[in-house]
């Protein structure tokens, strides 16, 4: 009873979700609209956490195996990309390292300064 | 055989969760880097398809159930978010800087490469949105009109390297606190690199799952300054 309860109320914010991506004209998906609408639920206290705890917890640790498909399509969109193969796998590979060094060492700085501020 | 397994709802499903299993369980085994379940899933599961002689519609038939998932499970990341609220609520300024330096770096990168590379405008805003999460790249790229099935695989490439080496890169560029690799790992590699942020640390998963949403509005939203550019 539980997890249908839970499995429920997180399919029933996807949906309010997909409605809300296809109303509004912006390039925001059903699942961004349902993680800020699942987040405001719980902050505001509408939806308990113990409502959707496991079965979440549950979904997010299979998630994953749910990124199998359409990595698989890779062998689709190949051919395509023989042309500017080479650009594609160097710019996506360097510029995640640039983007990881770049938000991660900002919060890490802006953070340990804070924390310095504090203890004055 | 083929024609069997082609036409059934189950095989695609069945090849990608099997060959998942078999990759959990060899990086049990040898812990090496390489061995990472999902990267070791997507290639057995595209040499299987390959000698068989399956092609991918026939497999996605049946495999697409599993991707039908993500939506729900993304709205769920709202969960570990709600559980650290008080440490997003304290660092709020370092966390929102910190992701807008990545979504800027990103543009920067792409820019700066797309020229080395001597590529076309439709190139270049093909990968524009390369670091964000799946959906909202693929909305992106149309509306930039880009080569929507490249978007997605640098997509996925970018995610890829995230769920492999996200620790790894962290650690080597000096990142230790965990809300900044939550940040950088979510920033730069979606919703694949969060889910190796989950294995990592509540927190890092956490601050992970809050920078998909940040980073994909804020990279639509800057995306309209950078689309010229080439």
């Amino acid at each position: 009873m539980k997890y249908i309860i839970q499995f429920e109320i997180i399919i029933a914010i996807s949906l309010i979700g997909e409605l809300l991506n296809r109303i509004i004209p912006l390039p925001i998906p059903a699942s961004i609209y349902g993680m800020a609408i699942l987040y405001i639920a719980l902050c505001t206290g509408a939806i308990k956490l113990s409502s959707v705890k496991e079965t979440g917890k549950f979904l997010i640790y299979i998630m994953p195996m749910m990124f199998i498909p359409a990595a698989v399509g890779l062998i689709e969109t190949w051919e395509a990309m023989q042309e500017f193969l080479t650009a594609i796998i160097v710019i996506s590979l360097a510029s995640t390292v640039l983007v990881m060094a770049a938000a991660g060492h900002i919060t890490q700085i802006i953070i340990k300064h804070k924390g310095k501020e504090e203890k004055r | 055989m083929k024609e069997l397994l082609q036409d059934s709802l189950f095989f695609g499903v069945g090849i990608s969760i099997g060959t998942f299993l078999l990759g959990t369980l060899i990086k049990k085994k040898w812990n090496f880097f390489l061995f990472n379940p999902l990267l070791l899933s997507i290639t057995a599961t595209i040499a299987t398809l390959l000698i068989i002689g399956i092609d991918y519609q026939h497999y996605n038939n049946g495999a697409k159930y599993l991707s039908y998932l993500l939506t729900p499970a993304t709205v769920a990341l709202a969960i570990p978010l709600y559980e650290q609220t008080m440490l997003l609520k304290k660092n709020f300024t370092a966390i929102i800087v910190g992701i807008a330096s990545g979504v800027l770096m990103s543009f920067v990168s792409i820019f700066a490469m797309a020229l080395l590379f001597r590529l076309g405008h439709t190139e270049y805003v093909t990968l524009l949105p390369k670091s964000i999460t799946t959906a909202i790249g693929i909305s992106l790229s149309q509306e930039l009109q880009g080569y929507v099935a490249i978007t997605v695989t640098a997509i996925i490439m970018t995610g890829l390297l995230g769920n492999i080496a996200g620790g790894i890169i962290c650690r080597i560029l000096g990142i230790k606190h965990p809300i900044a690799k939550g940040i950088a790992i979510g920033t730069a590699s979606h919703v694949m690199g969060t889910a190796k942020a989950m294995e990592i640390g509540e927190i890092e998963g956490a601050m992970s799952s809050l920078s998909i949403a940040v980073a994909g509005c804020m990279t639509v939203g800057a995306a309209i300054f950078f689309e010229g550019l080439i």
